[in-house]
């Protein structure tokens, strides 16, 4: 026996409590290494993945097992993106006043978001259904799972490709919209929500609850409008 | 008790979030649905969100990333796949959302109503 298969050997109960606390401190750890360094890179979910990923490797640990305790902290997604409704209550007054700029944004995100993802992969010579798997990525997780099945993408990998897009839009907002100079909480939060969705927002949420309001209505209207858009768009981006 | 009843009210939406996807056979999942009832709950009854569920909202949002760890570890079970076009996947992943990012960004600067944002909110 080796230490590489201790939590095995010890009991198979220790499985989903080291997976919890592997998960929180790898997080912790990502975020005090985001508070030393300053530098958008250092981002603390893919310094969390990266840890856990070479500590499974290193215990001999699958997926499957690690998710037995994992899947704990996965389940708060859903009552977390409910909470979004929250800010959105509050900056309801700014919703109205600005409605239209809101919707034309939205749906040029949306649009651009599905085209650009599809059409980049296919002129790299990208094979159509790693293209069709592209296409949902700037959705929150669960849509574009189902917005790839439905348009013959491989479910799984838009998953992939819907964390490490956000993940990149977390990194990625601060430096762009302040070269940009786009300060408004509104549009930075709309931004992040469309095109990286929780993750991509989860960056711009804690800095103004303007940025959560219009985040939250952002994950939520892009992954209606895609929806019901991909369907009807992906067979014409086919035929070109 | 203070946070038992915001929990209660997230995850009574949620759940009702569910039923409606069930009912409706649409793509959009449970708590998106959960999250546009409680808003238009709140917003149908004019009346304000607890400030117990309020804290609890925004407590669990400023932990957002971390809920995204667990399925983001599931790249490791994807590696294959990825490496194999990475080329077209990499560039795809930097550019799409950063067109995506300035342009949603752009024209709310441009057309948003900045004024009235501004005076109150910053």
């Amino acid at each position: 026996m080796s230490w590489m298969t201790l939590p095995h050997t010890l009991s198979p109960g220790i499985i989903p409590l080291f997976a919890i606390v592997l998960t929180l401190g790898s997080y912790l750890l990502g975020v005090e290494i985001e508070k030393r360094l300053h530098n958008p890179l250092a981002n603390p979910v893919l310094i969390a993945i990266v840890v856990i990923g070479i500590t499974l490797r290193l215990l001999h640990l699958s997926y499957q097992d690690y998710f037995t305790g994992a899947q704990f902290i996965h389940f708060l997604l859903g009552p977390a993106t409910v909470a979004l409704a929250i800010p959105m209550v509050r900056a309801l007054e700014h919703m109205r006043r600005g409605f239209w700029p809101l919707m034309s944004a939205l749906l040029a995100g949306s649009l651009i978001g599905l085209i650009s993802g599809y059409a980049i992969v296919r002129l790299l010579g990208g094979g159509q259904a790693v293209a069709l798997s592209m296409a949902p990525k700037s959705l929150t997780t669960p849509i574009a799972i189902a917005v790839s099945a439905s348009i013959g993408g491989i479910p799984s990998l838009s998953a992939v490709l819907a964390i490490l897009g956000g993940i990149l839009v977390a990194i990625s907002i601060d430096p762009v919209l302040d070269w940009l100079k786009i300060s408004e909480p509104s549009a930075r939060g709309l931004a992040a929500g469309t095109a990286g969705s929780g993750i991509g927002a989860s960056r711009v949420i804690p800095q103004h609850t303007l940025s959560a309001a219009f985040a939250g209505v952002a994950i939520g209207a892009n992954g209606i409008l895609t929806a019901v858009l991909a369907p009807i768009l992906v067979p014409l981006l086919k035929h070109w | 008790m203070a946070m038992i009843k915001p929990i209660f009210i997230l995850v009574l939406f949620q759940l009702a979030g569910e039923a409606l996807r069930a009912i409706t056979h649409t793509k959009v999942p449970g708590p998106v649905f959960g999250m546009i009832l409680l808003a238009a709950f709140y917003i149908l009854r004019r009346r304000e969100p607890s400030p117990a569920l309020e804290h609890a909202a925004d407590g669990l949002l400023s932990w957002l990333g971390l809920l995204f760890v667990p399925a983001g570890v599931g790249i490791v079970a994807n590696i294959a796949l990825i490496r194999s076009a990475w080329l077209p996947i990499s560039v795809a992943l930097v550019a799409s959302p950063f067109i995506t990012l300035m342009t949603t960004a752009w024209i709310m600067h441009r057309f948003g109503n900045r004024s009235s944002i501004r005076r109150e909110d910053l």
